[in-house]
């Protein structure tokens, strides 16, 4: 089922990495996330996997969870290395056809897999982490010099929590449409591509309707709830940086620092 | 006396052509006294959830006036103060709960009014606690039960702190422990925080536990009184194809048969003590 | 009468095999004749909406069988989709289920899938409007510009019109008002007189399955708790309020009058049959005459 996804959801806790300020954990991440693809060899893998490694073991979510969130994109990891696989550069170590591995292929299929992987593993312990009020509110703080040269900020942020928000009930939504329309005997399963195409207009029209009924609601909701834009507005939760947010921040660091002594001291092996 | 309808109309626009159809709320006079708890009951389309619409100035009227503890709804300046008297809970649990946590949601209107971030905090458990929410308060709001997801939009609008909250059909959705989750809330919301309620309903049951009842039918005020004077008038309410709990249904045919009954019952117990009576 | 469904030692265990593993349905066996008007019990979470689903093949059960007309629905899965224009099913607030452009489409829409097609689709289309009440100008417009009511009959005829021998409605009222609540149950009644077939309806109020349904399935915790007649069903008040559920507000009162003494019978079901109790009471006692 839809709902099972693991990817994405937020479960409450009290890890160290639950209580890192948002802005911080946002940072961090962004960071992490560039210096994935700037590992060329080895050593600078390692270091990165093993940070992810870290950031899991410090966020009290169950392992289970991160597999789960793995699970789902299993399919595009094992497509993408096998074709890096094929396409490196170099003498070939065997062939046969058109095939051939050489060792920069199989090079590239160990780095895209465990970049995809870390990639995966680091957004799934962000999103664990972090509610998704606390992530748009980070969002929204980290770029509020932006409204300065009139950048919608508030407005983006609200959108994204309130997105963020109605996901689960969509997909539960699109779940009973689905079983409403099988029951009426819809095909949603056989048939050529543009046969599928066609079958899915009876869940997306529904869908979408019921879609545009509930934005009206919950606009009628916010308003009743003295909602009228950003301005004038204060949170409940005040964002404050504290010792453990710079020292992650600086753990951050260290961490560019050592990948990039790694790149400059060792040769690319990709 | 908190809220002053005066002689309400109001029409909605005509989807086709933009012309006003036949009034949603034709000619409604009513008054709402502090620390009351009332119920509309009345069909859809009656003009109850248009009317609920008029009481934080979500809608204004056609013509007549709307006030709340002194202030006209049509002041545009006033707007947000009535908003911050009276709260307006909705039908679908779902589509009023905003924020991916319950306690962030339940923030989410002292947010909008600028408190600041301490008092926030005392005003959610606050809120949290007086419908029995306060444990789920880490809770994501789509694995709530239906009943839970309602308490937690009640909180959400006692979080702002009115004297008042209007509820637009609260439980039409829910199943019957849902339901009755909610009623009790209000009751007690009402007896022990001496909040105003006004309660829209289209369940007798419900309404029969509220202090004063008002039937709307066609847009107009049908009859008002205290459950027991309004549900007495059975004749009237079936004639408008209205329910009444089986219990006055009873008691009133009974007495059309002939047999001797003061007051109408309204529940169970109520009707067997009578009937007991009746039979000695 | 020959059993149109046969539910044998039915099971749905969600997500097996994880740690999440919930027992929806647990070994349940019962009978349902043809023609019977059946009303399903049981508070939320008691596995009513799963066993429907079993039902029509929408899930699977993780053991046991489904039999219709004495065939286990699931011996060729590749025609699945045939059970479910055998067994029609209503799902709660089904308007939102409503996409084609007019209502006459729309009610078509499960009759055009199952192979009807020019005047016998016609016909099943404006014979369903019809049980539900739905104006024929109404089949001309857009679906999504009815009223409320009418939107749901518009869903509900779309089941009908697949002509299923078996019809399960799970609270088709639920949200109407009154006289909207009224008018459909007695509409559903009325379909099921006239064409004879098996109906499954699942309510929370009891006092519409009281005026309608022959036997009732009570649900608890995923197994069957009681399958009886509804009188002897609503006889056993303290029985049913251990479970949480309730019975008819009548039901209950004249309960309370036997309690105290009064020789009124066990399991009276409608104001009508009350009445009739009563006023026989009392003339017998000489209060009336």
């Amino acid at each position: 089922m839809v709902r099972d996804v693991a990817f994405g959801q937020y479960f409450p806790g009290k890890s160290l990495m639950h209580r890192l300020d948002p802005r911080a954990k946002l940072i961090c991440f962004i960071a992490f996330v560039v210096l994935i693809f700037f590992t060329f060899n080895y050593a600078a893998l390692g270091l990165v996997a093993a940070f992810t490694v870290f950031m899991i073991s410090m966020s009290g979510v169950s392992p289970k969870f991160y597999f789960k969130s793995l699970k789902v994109i299993l399919f595009v990891v094992l497509i993408t290395s096998v074709l890096n696989l094929f396409y490196g550069s170099g003498d070939p170590i065997w062939q046969w056809w058109i095939l051939r591995v050489t060792w920069n292929g199989i090079h590239r299929a160990v780095f895209v897999t465990v970049r995809i992987i870390c990639l995966i593993l680091a957004s799934s312990c962000l999103t664990f982490t972090t509610s998704p009020t606390e992530l748009t509110d980070a969002m929204e703080r980290l770029m509020k010099p932006l409204s300065k040269i009139h950048f919608p900020v508030h407005e983006i942020a609200m959108m994204m929590s309130l997105a963020l928000r109605f996901v689960p009930t969509l997909l539960e939504e699109t779940d009973k449409i689905m079983q409403a329309q099988k029951a009426r005997g819809a095909d949603l399963e056989s048939g050529g591509f543009f046969k599928r195409v066609k079958a899915l207009i009876p869940i997306l029209i529904p869908l979408f309707v019921s879609a545009f009924r509930r934005a009206y609601d919950i606009a009628t909701a916010m308003e009743c709830r003295c909602y009228r834009g950003g301005s004038g507005r204060t949170r409940m939760k005040i964002l404050r940086m504290r010792a453990k947010d710079i020292l992650s921040m600086i753990t951050t660091a260290a961490l560019i620092g050592g990948v990039i002594v790694c790149n400059i001291f060792l040769t690319s092996v990709i | 006396m908190f809220i002053s309808i005066e002689n309400v109309f109001f029409s909605y626009d005509s989807v086709e052509d933009g012309k006003p159809v036949k009034n949603a709320v034709d000619g409604v006079s009513l008054t709402v006294e502090q620390g009351e708890f009332v119920a509309v009951i009345g069909h859809n389309g009656c003009g109850k959830s248009t009317l609920a619409k008029h009481l934080n100035a979500m809608l204004l009227p056609d013509s007549g006036k709307v006030y709340v503890d002194g202030d006209d709804t049509a002041d545009e300046n006033k707007t947000w103060d009535i908003r911050g008297k009276v709260g307006l809970v909705l039908q679908n649990p779902d589509n009023q709960l905003v924020a991916s946590i319950v306690e962030e949601d339940v923030a989410f209107g002292p947010e909008n009014l600028g408190v600041p971030p301490k008092e926030i905090r005392e005003r959610v458990d606050n809120a949290l606690k007086a419908v029995g929410m306060y444990e789920y308060r880490m809770h994501a709001p789509y694995k709530l039960s239906g009943g839970q997801k309602q308490r937690v939009a009640i909180a959400g609008i006692l979080a702002i702190q009115p004297q008042c909250i209007v509820l637009d059909e609260p439980t039409a959705m829910l199943d019957p422990s849902g339901r009755e989750e909610v009623m009790s809330t209000l009751v007690r919301l009402n007896k022990e925080l001496g909040i105003t309620v006004v309660l829209i309903t289209h369940y007798m049951d419900e309404a029969v536990r509220a202090g004063r009842v008002v039937v709307m039918d066609s847009g107009r005020v049908l009859t008002q009184g205290t459950p027991g004077e309004v549900f007495s008038q059975v004749e009237l309410l079936k004639k408008h194809r209205l329910d009444v709990p089986q219990a006055a249904e009873l008691a009133f045919r009974l007495k059309g048969c002939g047999v001797d009954i003061e007051h109408i019952p309204l529940d169970e117990e109520e009707c067997a003590k009578m009937l007991l009576e009746v039979m000695k | 009468m020959s059993h149109i469904l046969e539910l044998k030692n039915l099971s749905f265990v969600y997500g097996q095999g994880t740690p999440f593993e919930k027992k929806a349905v647990d070994d349940l066996s019962a009978t349902i004749e043809k023609g019977e008007f059946i009303g399903i019990i049981g508070h939320t979470g008691s596995g009513k909406s799963t066993l429907v689903q079993m039902l029509n093949g929408l899930m699977k059960p993780t053991g046991g069988q489904v039999l219709l007309d004495g065939r286990d629905i699931w011996s060729e899965p590749k025609k699945i989709r045939e059970i479910r224009f055998r067994v029609g099913m209503v799902f709660q607030y089904p308007e939102y289920q409503l996409f084609e452009d007019t209502v006459y489409k729309d009610i078509a829409f499960g009759a055009k899938n199952k192979g009807l097609e020019g005047d016998a689709l016609d016909k099943a289309v404006r014979k369903a409007a019809e049980f539900t009440g739905l104006k024929a100008e109404l089949l001309d417009k857009s679906p999504f510009d009815l009223s409320g009511g009418e939107k749901r009959r518009a869903a509900i005829a779309g089941v009908m019109a697949m002509e299923p021998e078996v019809l399960i409605l799970d609270e088709p009222t639920a949200g109407l008002d009154p006289m909207g609540r009224e008018i459909l149950l007695s509409q559903i009644v009325n379909y099921h007189r006239e064409r004879g077939i098996t109906v499954l309806l699942v309510s929370h109020s009891m006092e519409d399955i009281a005026r309608v349904a022959d036997r009732i399935m009570v649900m608890s915790h995923g197994s069957l708790h009681d399958f009886d007649k509804t009188k002897n069903v609503f006889a056993k008040g303290d029985e049913l309020s251990r479970i949480g559920l309730k019975v008819p507000q009548i039901t209950r009162i004249m309960q309370l009058l036997r309690e105290s003494g009064a020789d009124v019978p066990d399991g009276v079901l409608t104001v009508d049959e009350a009445l009739e109790v009563l006023s026989s009471l009392l003339k017998k006692e000489g209060k009336l005459w």
